[in-house]
This record gives structure tokens, C-alpha cells and sequence, in this order.
């Protein structure tokens, strides 16, 4: 299975939750999967996508799922502590770990040779990690949500792309029509 | 008196809405940052880079808080990238207390290489600037958060020694 199978077999679970979607590949496949005023596209920023999600998770109720990947995570690997010491139950960083930055030609990344992400999230004091096979990630992230616990998960699935567009939301509108979703969950 | 100006700097934030801070230290901000830290009507997240904080700001923004984020001007070396492509390009509000290193009284060499670049930086991006360095310049601290959010943009709060008392 590729990011875009793993997608496909995530679609179901995500019902009411928040979606933070990591730059490039991910945030361009889910878009034509499946375009919801509660997704948050990113379309810059490598690296960000598990500080959005917490930033978002601490500062409102509703459940948020960080879909990120593994070459982000290794970008910004300083989140990680940050979201172990700051325990936000409505959180579920979900990291699509295809051992390669996919957005760029798919390059070899170190999580997928020697560094397990998975323990250096266990390292940095997160305390719900689960590291599965791509077929798993649905009954893993369902079981994720259905736990009201803060919790990681890595999913280890192939390398490789679909052909889709690049996004051609204009940024703010983006911003605008997910805070306005967010915003109407709160009244 | 350094510490009355940290504890009064941080009330006026909370005054004007600001409920959710992010941090990573610098000397000069100590005293803001440990009030920040033990001040129940803020939530504060310290981050480990200025980037990654930035990316808290903005989610906590979409969420409904108010972000602020501190951090030294070294650090506009390290978020040239995220202020461009995330908080410029969705156009959130991000008000950034910076301690204006390298400046009158600066015990250290090396923040003086990059107080050289900070103003330049700050002007290239296009983003409104404001440098305290007086006692009393943070008067207008209330106004700046106000513009902050009615114009949507980062805007940079420089405070350099002298205004912290201690050039």
C-alpha cells in the first residue's frame, strides 16, 4: 500500500474530526479524495504539520488528526517532545512513514533506514505510540479516536505517488472556510 | 524595575486578548517568560525553534485563541521560510515580542552579527516593525496587538537592553 491506499482506507474513520494535512503529495491527494471544510491544507511549510494540529487541539474541544509524514516529522523532530509534554487528549498525530520524502521525487528518508520514528516518539516521552503495517492504519486510528487519549501513530506503508493537481485554493480562503467549520462546532 | 516592565508588558498582552504563547528563551525575556509561565489566563507552550512555534501559533489561531510568540531576533534567521509560506500566506495575526540582541550593552559578539541583519530582514518581509527602547515605548504595546489583528500580518516587537534597563 502506498499514502494514497492509506488514505482511501482512512476516509471512514474520520467522520467529525479536524484534519491538519501535511504539504505536497498528502494535502493534493486527500483534496481530490475527499475535500472537506474540515481539512486544513498545507501548502507551504515543510515540517509543521504536528505543531498545527497541537496548537489546534489545545486551543478547542474537537478531536484533530495531524496527517503527517515521516521526512516532515524528521524536519521538525523538536515537535515531538513538545507534543509529549503537552498531553492534549484530542490529538492524534497519524504519520504516514513511507521511508521517503514523496512531494520530491521520492527520496530515501532516514526513517526509512536505521531511525525508528516510533521509538523517538517513545524516547520523547509520548506515551500512546503505535507503529503498524498500512492495512492496520484504519483500525488503529479508529481505536486511536475511540481512546479520548493523545496518541501517535506510525504507519509504515511503500513509497510512492498518484498523479494529482497541485491545490489551487487560494491560502486564505482555505483558512477562512476551516475556521469558519471550527467556529460552528463551538456555537 | 526589569521585572515590573516583564510583568506589566505581559498584563497588557492578556489585556488585549492575548490568551496563548509560545516561547524559546532568550536572557533578556526571562522575566517575561517566567511570568508568562506562571500566569493562569495564558496558556504557554515553550517550543524548542522559533518555526515550530510559529506552527503552534497558527493552529491555536484557527482554534480561537489569540497567539503571541517570544523569542530573541536570532530567531528571524530561523523563520524567514514559515512567516513567508504559513503565517503571511493564510494571513494570520501573529504579534512576535523579540529581545533586540546585539545592540547598546550587549555582552556578547556574536548577537551582534545578527542584529545587523535584523531590521533589514524585518523590512524585506514586509513586516511591520516597532522597537522599544526606552522606558515608557511600551505605551504603545496595546495599540501594536490592535493593529496586529485588525491588518492580519506578523508584526515584530523589538525591545532592545536599553529598554530592558540593562545597557
Amino acid at each position: 500500500m502506498i499514502r494514497n491506499d492509506v488514505l482511501k482506507s482512512i476516509l471512514p474513520i474520520i467522520t467529525n474530526e479536524l484534519v491538519i494535512c501535511n504539504i505536497g503529495s498528502p494535502s493534493q491527494e486527500l483534496f481530490i479524495l475527499d475535500d472537506q471544510p474540515s481539512n486544513f491544507y498545507m501548502l507551504g511549510t515543510m515540517g509543521l504539520c504536528s505543531s498545527i494540529g497541537l496548537g489546534l487541539a489545545m486551543a478547542q474541544p474537537e478531536k484533530v488528526i495531524a496527517i503527517d509524514g515521516d521526512g516532515s516529522i524528521l524536519t521538525n523532530m523538536g515537535t515531538l517532545p513538545t507534543i509529549a509534554n503537552n498531553v492534549t487528549d484530542n490529538f492524534v498525530l497519524l504519520i504516514i512513514d513511507n521511508g521517503s520524502y514523496g512531494s520530491t521525487g521520492d527520496q530515501p528518508t532516514y526513517a526509512g533506514k536505521k531511525t525508528s520514528l516510533s521509538a523517538v516518539a517513545t524516547a520523547c516521552g509520548c506515551e500512546n505510540v503505535v507503529e503498524c503495517q498500512a492495512k492496520d492504519t484504519a483500525d488503529e486510528l479508529k481505536k486511536a479516536l475511540a481512546s479520548n487519549q493523545m496518541t501517535v501513530i506510525v504507519c509504515k506503508c511503500s513509497s510512492g505517488n498518484v498523479k494529482v493537481p497541485v491545490i489551487e485554493m487560494n491560502p486564505v480562503v482555505i483558512a477562512d472556510r476551516f475556521m469558519t467549520e471550527v467556529g460552528r462546532r463551538q456555537s | 524595575m526589569a521585572s515590573n516592565i516583564s510583568e506589566s508588558i505581559v498584563d497588557d498582552m492578556i489585556a488585549h486578548g492575548i490568551d496563548f504563547v509560545t516561547s524559546v528563551p532568550c536572557k533578556q525575556l526571562a522575566g517575561v517568560i517566567e511570568y508568562v509561565e506562571n500566569n493562569d489566563r495564558v496558556m504557554h507552550i515553550p517550543s524548542n525553534k522559533e518555526d515550530e512555534g510559529m506552527g503552534l501559533c497558527a493552529g491555536a489561531y484557527m482554534g480561537g485563541k489569540r497567539p503571541c510568540i517570544i523569542m530573541q531576533n536570532t530567531a528571524i534567521g530561523v523563520t524567514v521560510n514559515t512567516l513567508a509560506t504559513l503565517i503571511q500566506y493564510y494571513q494570520f495575526p501573529l504579534p512576535m515580542l523579540i529581545s533586540y540582541r546585539g545592540e547598546l550593552g550587549e555582552p556578547v559578539a556574536c548577537q551582534v552579527e545578527m542584529a545587523l541583519h535584523t531590521k533589514a530582514l524585518l523590512d524585506q518581509l514586509h513586516i511591520p516593525t516597532f522597537h522599544f527602547h526606552k522606558k515608557g515605548d511600551e505605551a504603545e504595546l496595546g495599540d501594536i496587538l490592535k493593529y496586529t489583528q485588525m491588518c492580519k500580518k506578523p508584526t515584530a516587537i523589538l525591545t532592545d537592553a536599553s529598554f530592558w534597563g540593562a545597557a
